[in-house]
């Protein structure tokens, strides 16, 4: 066991000739928050879904929990089980209600009764707030609360750890908040969180730690508080200074 | 018009056999298309390889020859299996290359985040396929599945060819007693484009049912 919940180690990954991660490494202890923030093209998004391999990376290792990811398979599919994953855009399932997309994985994947798994999902979407739609189609929300459905999905399969990338970067501003308050809401219950963002005041207030990357690689890791205030590393400072100046 | 009243009896048969022929070998295509369709795009490159040899070898033979293949040699090689047998598995076969090509641009229309969610939740390749993927993909396709569903209809003609009595080889062989082929095949022709008017209402119907709101 041990308090590491996600171990990277030596991660590369390469589009061709694009090195999109340079040797990476990374531990999140259990029930600790890491906010992951750099520029476009820096890597996040490749680091964060090699965490599930939805991203095959061609060199490393990934281990959650203690255990190795697998390459393929069902293995592979047992262990992604354990590990939920918020997108930026919901990626809810088109063609099944709210209410389905969040009891298909814990029926077909955990083997729970119909009725247990409706029984869990809506307590989950009273959760996030959005109890009442159950019965819609994904098309019929709105941008907020499909992403809130997003993450009730993922809460669902009571996985070990969530990824998020980018969860807000397709919303109408005014619907920001109530998506940072549910992952707040989780980030307090003791989830194991990584978020790729570029929301500064949540990572600032509920972030253990932030991960600042750049070309690929981990430039600089720090307490919120002092990586805002003081970064180590010139690149962070002009990166810095050009999102917070907005 | 007595010709045709004369002998309504062998013209419903013979409607009889081609509703039979097509029914049989839409469902035959569509299991066969769904299964070829899904080794297309499966991750494991020999599946993907006989899928794409499935295909080509099916669609680029016609289907006469495919017909009078099966018919004649399935019994040199002790396969023995009656006209209407043999008909509906080559035909449905056939129509299996096209209905594969259908559904996998049916697939290929589902955004790429639907099957990664999917994924990510734990579900296997093959899950994904089934329980997300599919079910998405065949509700873009009802239209090309439709002129399938025609274009099968119109092939079992050739079916004729090789001794079964359908709608097509009934006429024939009214026609060969009466010999009045205008008022019999314009007949024959008029069902045609009754049975495929009735495939095309349902189409529409079921596009309208199963459209995904986005
Ligand atoms: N599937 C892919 N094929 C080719 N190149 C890719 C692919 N995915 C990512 N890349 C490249 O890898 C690099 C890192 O991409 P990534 O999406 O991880 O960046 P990011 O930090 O998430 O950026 P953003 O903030 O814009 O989302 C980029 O240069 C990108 O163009
Ligand atoms: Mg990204």
């Amino acid at each position: 066991m041990g308090d590491r919940m996600i171990e990277v180690r030596g991660l590369h990954k390469r589009f061709g000739d694009h090195v999109a991660l340079r040797d990476v490494d990374l531990d999140v202890a259990r029930g600790e928050v890491v906010v992951v923030i750099g520029p476009s093209g820096s890597g996040k998004s490749t680091l964060c879904r090699c965490l599930n391999r939805l991203e095959t990376p061609d060199a490393g290792e990934v281990r959650i929990d203690g255990a190795p990811l697998p390459a393929e398979g069902r293995a592979l599919a047992r262990l992604r089980a354990d590990v939920g994953m918020v997108f930026q855009s919901f990626n809810l399932f088109q063609h099944r209600t709210v209410l389905d997309n969040l009891t298909l994985a814990p029926v077909r994947v955990r083997g729970l009764s119909r009725a247990e798994a409706e029984e869990r999902a809506r307590e989950l979407l009273d959760r996030v707030g959005i109890g009442e739609q159950a019965g819609k189609l994904p098309a019929q929300l709105s941008g907020g609360q499909q992403q809130r459905a997003a993450i009730a999905r993922a809460l669902a399969m009571r996985p070990k750890a969530l990824l998020f990338d980018e969860p807000t970067s397709a919303l109408d501003p005014e619907m920001v908040g109530e998506v940072l308050d549910v992952m707040t809401g989780l980030a307090r219950d003791g989830m194991t969180m990584v978020v790729v963002t570029h929301e500064m005041g949540f990572a600032r207030q509920v972030a253990d730690r932030v991960v600042f990357m750049a070309d690929g690689e981990v430039v600089e890791t720090g307490a919120p508080a002092a990586f805002f205030d003081s970064p180590a590393s010139d690149r962070a400072r002009d990166f810095l200074a050009k999102v917070l100046s907005h | 018009m007595n010709v045709i009243t004369d002998h309504l009896s062998e013209f419903g048969d013979g409607l009889l056999l081609t509703v039979g022929l097509t029914l049989l070998s839409l469902a035959g295509a569509l299991v066969a298309g769904v299964v070829v369709a899904a080794m297309r795009v499966s991750p494991v490159r020999v599946l993907r390889a006989a899928g794409m040899v499935y295909v080509e070898t099916l669609q680029n033979v016609p289907l006469l020859v495919w017909l009078v293949l099966a018919v004649f040699g399935l019994p040199e090689i002790g396969v023995m299996a009656g006209l209407f047998t043999s008909s509906v598995v080559v035909i449905a076969l056939y129509q299996g290359a096209y209905t594969a090509e259908a559904v996998r641009s049916g697939i290929n229309a589902v955004p790429v985040g639907q099957g990664e969610a999917a994924r990510a939740l734990g579900l296997t390749f093959p899950q994904s396929l089934r329980l997300v993927i599919l079910p998405q993909a065949l509700r873009t396709v009802v239209q090309p599945l439709g002129n399938i569903a025609i274009m099968t209809l119109m092939n079992t003609a050739l079916a004729a060819a090789v001794g079964v009595v359908e709608l097509t080889a009934a006429a024939n062989r009214v026609n060969l007693a009466e010999a009045r082929p205008i008022w019999i095949f314009v007949t024959a022709g008029l069902a045609y484009m009754a049975l495929s008017g009735a495939i095309g209402l349902a189409t529409g119907t079921l596009e309208r049912k199963l459209a995904i709101l986005r």
